[in-house]
């Protein structure tokens, strides 16, 4: 009887791990598939052999990439935004938390302005209305188009507010009492205390920008203006071109399959150098973002 | 309201020089704010125009509720409506679904080194953008890629996933669910750290197995968390998921396919609808609105917590 208990756990605990690593590799190997396919001969990979490890191995696509100057603009177009972009967000993450994370005593005004803030997180207007704003600015065709229409990321700012709220108060008043000025206070004592929050949301910035394909497809209308993603989905978009089945047919079978591989391999490269950091963060970040304002 | 001059004194000069520079601080970001959320809002007046670029908002003649009407009554905007929920409703249910079970699943093995290599492999498509994925997918679903493969073992026909309208939907929900179990369960994996290991060891000593363990321990702790989280997606049911389906879509699969925002985009930035289009986008906003607020108000009374 006890024998008997123990094999069916036994088979319980063994279903337990073959289906937690089948969700694991489901994750995983698609990814290395393309690896490999980007490794492979373009006859191997337009024959469908390629599996997890490169066919008829041989990096000719990554010679060709190195010569492929338009993958190459849209790559430094993309570190650009992200520079900036990141830039910018921090400093509306900031400049706006820091005086919303006040009390309604010590800042009244603050009720009316958070009201301001999450009626904007929650209700836009759309696209549309939204492109003709940038275009009467004459942002088209320029960075600022990538950056600035959401240069104030409304959920950070939020996730910020929570996270200066629990800052002690006894140290901000301790400084006032000393007669520091608030922006002081928030340099010499916020900030450094606050620097694994502010790592998360500069982290979320520099994914969400670096991921960002729709607002170089909207707002840039020269293919050399596009940002790496933009670049990469432009290389894809046939796929919603195609009217009948036999097309679709044909794409899978490109010869160029493995050159796209290399070009989104390596266009996953810097996410993957910031991912340990990422990992670090991005827990915290979540459970912060989850206490209420 | 009596104020005590001692009182008088704390809001003295130095207290209203504070709220002075915490006023100029939030000024640059309220001006952004107003440039690019709030004068859009305004544009988006132009729903109730028949709106002509080279006339602007205040040139073009109002049409009341007409652009509405004329969304109604085609057939294609319908069916983009249901499209919306029926994606966006099988994402909620199985977004919840998921990674509940795969975070009950890893609590129960062993092995810190595991649970911990398990977990940064499953966090990572969730930062994939969608136009990497659309390739990694179109690829898996290929004729001749691996899920038919699969199939073929079976001895079943291969199937065109992505230029069939039986099989789209499935597809957009699945590959959704699987870029997403790993982030999804971190809040799920959080709060069964915080089960009191206690009670597990007094289940163990009252003879109760794992698995009624899980049942009344294990679930119990998590409903909570699932019923908030489930409560604060509700309020984004017609966000079906603009960038996984426009990067996977194609004219064959719009019938079972097509979303509000994808619609949207067509029409307006394609077609150059702008009227018809923004009116879409504006029902779509307005109720969302009002279901993200009835949401929130929800998970605030039941499970006490809220994301505003």
């Amino acid at each position: 009887m006890v024998q008997k208990v123990s094999v069916g756990t036994r088979l319980a605990k063994a279903a337990i791990w073959l289906i937690v690593i089948l969700m694991t590799a489901s994750c995983l190997l698609p990814l290395v598939n393309m690896v490999a396919i980007s490794f492979s001969s373009s006859n191997a990979v337009a024959s469908n052999q390629v599996g997890l490890w490169p066919v008829e191995f041989t990096a000719t696509t990554y010679q060709k990439l190195l010569n492929d100057s338009q993958f190459w603009a849209s790559f430094w177009i993309s570190v650009q935004r992200v520079v900036l972009g990141t830039l910018i967000n921090m400093f509306f993450v900031i400049s706006m938390a820091y005086p919303l994370s006040k009390s309604k005593l010590r800042f009244p005004a603050r009720e009316i302005y958070i009201k301001i803030v999450i009626f904007a997180m929650l209700f836009s207007g759309g696209i549309i209305p939204l492109f003709m704003v940038v275009s009467k600015l004459h942002m088209i065709n320029s960075i600022w188009a990538l950056v600035l229409p959401g240069a104030v990321p409304v959920f950070n700012v939020i996730l910020m507010i929570n996270f200066f709220k629990g800052v002690p108060t006894s140290l901000d008043e301790a400084a006032c009492i000393d007669g520091a000025s608030p922006l002081t206070i928030l340099v010499k004592i916020y900030l450094p205390v606050s620097l694994p929050a502010l790592a998360t949301v500069a982290l979320f910035s520099i994914v969400n920008h670096w991921n960002d394909y729709f607002s170089g497809l909207l707002y840039m209308n020269k293919a050399s203006l596009y940002p790496l993603q933009t670049y990469i989905q432009q290389l894809t978009v046939d796929i919603t071109q195609i009217t009948d089945a036999e097309q679709l047919k044909q794409l899978s079978t490109m010869s160029n399959r493995a050159f796209n591989a290399t070009k989104i391999v390596v266009s996953t490269i810097p996410l993957l150098i910031i991912y340990p950091f990422l990992q670090k963060y991005f827990v915290s970040g979540i459970v912060i973002g989850a206490v209420k304002e | 309201m009596t104020s005590s001059p001692a009182k008088h004194a704390r809001i003295s000069s130095g207290d209203r020089k504070e709220r002075m520079t915490f006023h100029l601080m939030l000024l640059p970001g309220m001006i952004m704010l107003l440039i690019f959320v709030f004068v859009p809002l305004v544009g988006s007046l132009m729903a109730f125009q028949d709106y002509v670029p080279a006339r602007g908002l205040f040139g073009s003649k109002w049409v009341g509720l007409e652009n509405f009407e004329i969304i109604f009554s085609f057939p294609d905007s319908v069916q983009v409506f249901w499209n919306t929920l029926i994606i966006a409703f099988g994402k909620l249910v199985m977004n919840a679904i998921i990674p509940v079970v795969f975070s009950i699943l890893l609590n129960e093995l062993g092995g810190k080194y595991f649970k911990r290599t398990f977990q940064t492999i499953v966090y990572l498509p969730h930062f994939l953008s969608w136009v990497v994925l659309a390739t990694v997918v179109t690829n898996m679903f290929s004729l001749e890629g691996p899920i038919n493969a699969l199939i073929g073992l079976f001895g079943a026909e291969p199937i065109q996933f992505l230029a069939s309208n039986q099989w789209f939907r499935t597809v957009i929900i699945g590959t959704d669910v699987w870029k997403e179990f790993g982030y999804n369960s971190v809040v799920y994996l959080a709060a069964l750290l915080a089960v009191d290991p206690g009670l597990y060891e007094a289940a163990s000593i009252d003879g109760a197995s794992r698995f009624k363990q899980i049942l009344h321990i294990t679930l119990p702790a998590l409903m909570p968390t699932v019923v908030l989280m489930t409560a604060l997606n509700l309020g984004n049911i017609l966000n079906a998921g603009f960038d996984q389906v426009f990067n996977l879509y194609n004219p064959i699969v719009y019938e079972t396919g097509d979303i509000i925002d994808t619609y949207v985009y067509r029409i307006g930035m394609v077609e150059g609808q702008y009227s018809i289009g923004t009116a879409v986008g504006l029902f779509k906003s307005v109720i969302s609105f009002i279901l993200i607020l009835g949401a929130n108000n929800v998970a605030k009374k039941t499970t006490g917590s809220s994301i505003f």
